[in-house]
């Protein structure tokens, strides 16, 4: 019958075939930014299976670590999430003083609370602004990105470095705050709480955006805690799991805020989470500001933090712990540590070894965004292409953090 | 050294956590507990690495317990440190494999450790109890070269396929250059 | 020198003459100033919404005019950009597809009035190069063409993603076409006429002005002309984060300023086609034709007089007609981009079923006489 139909010169069969299409997507494409390259098959529009390939943007992180000495990985870490890199600062540091066991000033520890935050809302800025930009939505991506630069400013004028701060010592911090720092708050904030405001009236109740996020990229809490989930796409899902609160590390406990949690977990759910992280976290530096009082900001041991350069040149015991710190680095105790502050993007945890020498015997970080990522496949099967790019922008795969 | 001090709180059991009690009470008379730490207040399991799927089944399955999430996975090579832990030198061992467990539920955490040694870097892979520890496994294989034994898909993950050894052992030269390979496809 | 007067003069000869003058005009105006314009008006219009300052780099010898030069700097740089095939693709194909898409954005503007008639010199000027009876359907029928452009174009280029937007646009378009077609019908049966010439006069009263009858049908009709023109929110087929360019991925040079332009110039042709059929043409509200040739041939007599009250009419035109280009613009910088099986919801299950409505209770006014028809 088919050979009949063959012959005749047409072939229902073979007429009304379909095939899948394979196709690169990435690491050139405008959605992944040149960090990861998905494999896909598509049927029509319809992704019927993906592979997620990451490491275009390794850079032996943790090799690197090894070959530094133990003040010399905050330059690296700051490269992890670089939209909130003294994050990674502050989670390096607390883990290496919990395996020499100091614990570093009280007005040092609020610092790095209100950095820490400063950092978190960049983070957001940039992850919701940018899912907003993939969206198509411009104007509202430009309204975060110029939020985010005025916070840059602030971070800047705070540490000297507006992308990668490297803010952050063990047993302290480079510098204190600068004059005026306040009353630069209070009005980047004001502006910042407007621009917050637009962005909120164009998209949040945009029915377009709605229906792009809404119920695509969806996760139950069961499989969300299963894959490794955390930060705002675990909260999404309703788990009001965050560090700060569960295990509160520098002065959150002293903190008032709230967790925002959601309930389906979908891509809305992440994007109303961190919206409303950015808010709490306002208010969070504010608290801070507050409270913050006076006294040092470096632990006084010259033996961890290495002392001031005024020291150092005109004292003998200081230039002596100088010299030592910076040719043998700080000798921390033989030891292992795990420490979790809550990154940007989730848990953002330090598993340091030490075998008592100048350098890290290990540095592992674990990266949020990586288990987030492997989760990926599971998020858009069976959804068409174009909710990949929403559900792509709401894990927020920093290429820095998950390929290291 | 301050191992020492921990050890003998362990034996006397006095300020244990309720994690580590627990622990320790099920998989003690299980034999396949090689030492326990609780260093920096991070409670620590060392197991033999045969054991580990026995072990992470009573961790993620019992009902005080609960570790529900596998937070992080890695490894880490011993070669020329094996003073670090005491645990290290007899068993030959110079590599170990650490799970970072934490319970959502329950808010509490638990580090598991499981020495290999050089010649058989071998363990169970734990991905048919928390699917999410798919990646980490292949990151752990890709970087130090330990086979998880049942993993679904074991290949490289961060470093490309044609890669010659796993530079985070510690006997991968740091300034070691790697052959170029031609363009893939 | 007689004989090529007295040859210029024929009736015939002055017909062609005056259409050529026509077409040279509509050409100027969309391909010379409106195409540059939309492209340095995109530019600006974001840059203050987005609270920048916008393109203001390229200048002469430090004058930069409000960043209007760059449109010059593209256009310079984009002709000599090499015009790249890729391996693969079907080379004649790709080279036509622009031409495709260009054109019957092009020729849309045919049966567009920009202007009413008037009589100069004993010659009847109609702003209108082609006067047909079926203006609309005309203009329905050279807008399907565009999607052969836009189809072959993603066909041809060898490409997954460009065929991937050259499907989509298929389908986008050939939807849109259809539920444009029925948002307005309610507005022929009101006008009675398939003409926009006829459809322009009748609109001399401000009363019944498209939009004051017809509001409903305007947000339909806009929303399927913006569809129907693949720009946000309806970009799916050229959506750069998903397709990374879509049905042009592979084009450059010239080819991709043809696609560009062709863009732009149907952006224009729907602000000509919102004015002719919603916004009165060349009509000023509240003020009729013949009292302005009246008002000014007593002042400039009756020729000069109709030739001024002939600006006054374009010029209205052109205002209308910028005042919906930036009405559109602003769509564009405001809204995401909506999902491809959304957009064809939109136009199938909602649109479309709304049209219809539209027409019934059109149908039920003027029986009723709710609605006076002009």
């Amino acid at each position: 019958m088919k050979e009949e139909n063959r012959k005749q010169g047409y072939d229902f069969h073979e007429a009304s075939r379909t095939e899948t299409m394979t196709i690169n997507m990435g690491p050139s494409h405008p959605a992944t930014h040149g960090t990861v390259k998905f494999f896909l098959t598509l049927d029509g529009e319809t992704i019927e299976d993906i592979d997620v390939e990451i490491g275009y943007l390794h850079r032996a992180f943790e090799k690197e670590c090894e070959a530094q000495k133990w003040n010399g990985v905050f330059p690296y870490t700051d490269r992890l999430d670089y939209t909130a890199s003294v994050l990674n600062n502050v989670g390096y540091a607390m883990t290496a003083e919990k395996l020499i066991g100091i614990e570093v000033p009280e007005r040092c520890q609020y610092l790095r609370t209100m950095i820490s935050e400063m950092a978190r809302m960049s983070g957001h800025y940039t992850n919701v602004g940018a899912g907003a930009l993939e969206l198509g939505a411009l104007t509202a991506f430009i309204y975060f990105i110029e939020a985010r630069e005025l916070l840059w400013d602030l971070i800047e004028s705070v540490c000297g470095a507006r992308l990668t701060h490297n803010y952050v010592r063990i047993g302290g911090l480079t510098n204190d705050l600068p004059d005026g720092f306040r009353e630069n708050v209070k009005r980047v904030f004001a502006k910042n709480r407007k621009l917050w405001d637009d962005f909120d009236i164009m998209l949040t109740k945009n029915r377009i955006f709605l229906d792009r996020m809404r119920d695509t990229g969806g996760i139950s809490q069961k499989d969300a805690i299963a894959w490794g989930f955390t930060g705002p796409c675990l909260r999404a899902t309703g788990v009001p799991y965050d560090v700060r609160r569960a295990e509160p590390y520098l002065v959150y406990d002293r903190m008032n805020f709230d967790i925002p949690v959601g309930t389906t977990g979908d891509n809305f759910d992440r994007y109303l989470v961190r919206m409303e992280e950015i808010k709490q976290s306002m208010s969070i530096v504010e608290q801070c500001l507050e409270q913050m009082p006076d006294g040092p900001i470096n632990v006084d041991d010259a033996r961890w933090r290495m002392p001031s350069k005024d020291d150092s040149s005109t004292k003998m015991e200081p230039l002596i712990f100088h010299f030592k710190q910076v040719i043998e680095g700080p000798s921390i105790p033989v030891g292992e540590a795990y420490q979790a502050v809550e990154g940007a993007n989730g848990e953002l945890g330090y598993y340091l070894v030490s075998n008592g020498g100048g350098k890290p015997w290990k540095c592992r970080v674990r990266p949020p965004s990586f288990a987030l990522t492997s989760a990926l496949p599971l998020l858009v099967k069976g959804s068409l292409l174009a909710d990949l790019i929403p559900t792509f922008d709401m894990i927020n795969l920093i290429g820095g953090e998950c390929d290291r | 050294m301050g191992d020492m001090n921990e050890e003998k709180k362990i034996e006397q059991g006095a300020s244990d956590s309720e994690v580590m009690a627990r622990a320790k009470a099920v998989l003690g008379p299980m034999g396949v507990m090689i030492h326990t730490h609780s260093q920096h207040g991070d409670d620590t399991l060392v197991v033999q690495a045969e054991d580990i799927l026995k072990v992470m089944e009573f961790l993620h399955g019992d009902e005080g317990l609960k570790f529900d999430m596998m937070m992080d996975l890695t490894a880490v090579d011993y070669l020329g440190a094996e003073e670090v832990h005491p645990y290290l030198k007899p068993m030959n061992a110079r590599f170990e494999v650490v799970y970072h467990l934490y319970s959502v539920e329950k808010n509490h955490r638990i580090r598991v450790k499981a020495p290999l040694t050089e010649e058989s870097p071998y363990v169970n892979s734990i991905t048919g109890i928390w699917v999410g520890a798919d990646w980490f496994e292949r990151e752990a294989f890709d970087l130090y070269g330990v086979v998880f034994r049942g993993h679904p898909n074991l290949k490289r993950i961060l470093l490309y396929e044609d890669f010659e050894g796993h530079p985070l052992r510690k006997d991968y030269g740091k300034m070691k250059r790697q052959p170029l390979i031609g363009p893939v496809n | 020198m007689d004989t090529i007067i007295a040859f210029v003069k024929q009736p015939l000869v002055m017909e062609v003459l005056i259409t050529l003058v026509k077409i040279g005009f509509i050409f100027g105006l969309t391909i010379g100033f409106f195409a540059p314009m939309l492209a340095w008006v995109e530019r600006k219009q974001s840059a203050v919404m987005q609270d920048r300052v916008g393109a203001n780099r390229a200048g002469v010898f430090g004058i930069t005019v409000i960043g209007l030069l760059h449109s010059l700097a593209d256009a310079i740089k984009l002709i000599f950009k090499e015009d790249f095939i890729p391996r693969g693709a079907e080379r004649g194909l790709h080279t036509l597809a622009p031409a495709l898409a260009v054109i019957p954005a092009l020729v849309v503007f045919a049966v567009i009035p920009f202007g009413g008639q008037y009589t100069l010199w004993g010659h009847d000027v109609s702003l209108v190069i082609a006067d047909l009876d079926v203006g609309i359907l005309y203009v329905f029928a050279i807008s399907s063409l565009a999607t052969y452009g836009v189809v072959i174009a993603g066909w041809s280029s060898n490409n997954n993603w460009s065929l991937l937007g050259g499907l989509r646009a298929s389908a986008q378009m050939f939807s849109y076409e259809v539920t444009m077609g029925l948002t307005i019908i309610g507005l022929i049966m009101y006008y009675q006429s398939l003409s926009l010439v006829d459809i322009v006069a009748k609109q001399e009263n401000f009363w019944h002005w498209g939009i004051v009858w017809h509001f409903p049908a305007f947000v339909l009709f806009l929303a399927c002309a913006v569809a129907e023109n693949k720009r946000v929110p309806f970009d799916a087929p050229e959506a750069e984060s998903e397709l990374v360019a879509g049905y042009f991925t592979e084009y450059s040079g010239m080819k991709f300023v043809m696609f560009w332009t062709a863009e732009f110039i149907e952006m224009v042709s729907i602000s000509g086609m919102c004015v002719a059929l919603f916004f009165g043409g060349h009509h000023i509200p509240f003020l009729t034709q013949d009292f302005l040739l009246n008002a000014l041939g007593d002042v400039f007599g009756p020729n000069w007089g109709g030739v001024i009250v002939m600006l006054i009419g374009i010029g209205v035109f052109i205002t209308k007609l910028v005042i919906l280009l930036v009405l559109q613009m602003t769509i564009r910088w405001t809204m995401p981009r909506f999902r491809y099986d959304q957009i064809m919801k939109l136009g199938w299950k909602m649109i479309l079923p709304l049209s219809l409505c539209w027409i019934f209770l059109v149908g039920v006014g003027i029986l009723t006489g709710v609605m006076p028809t002009p």
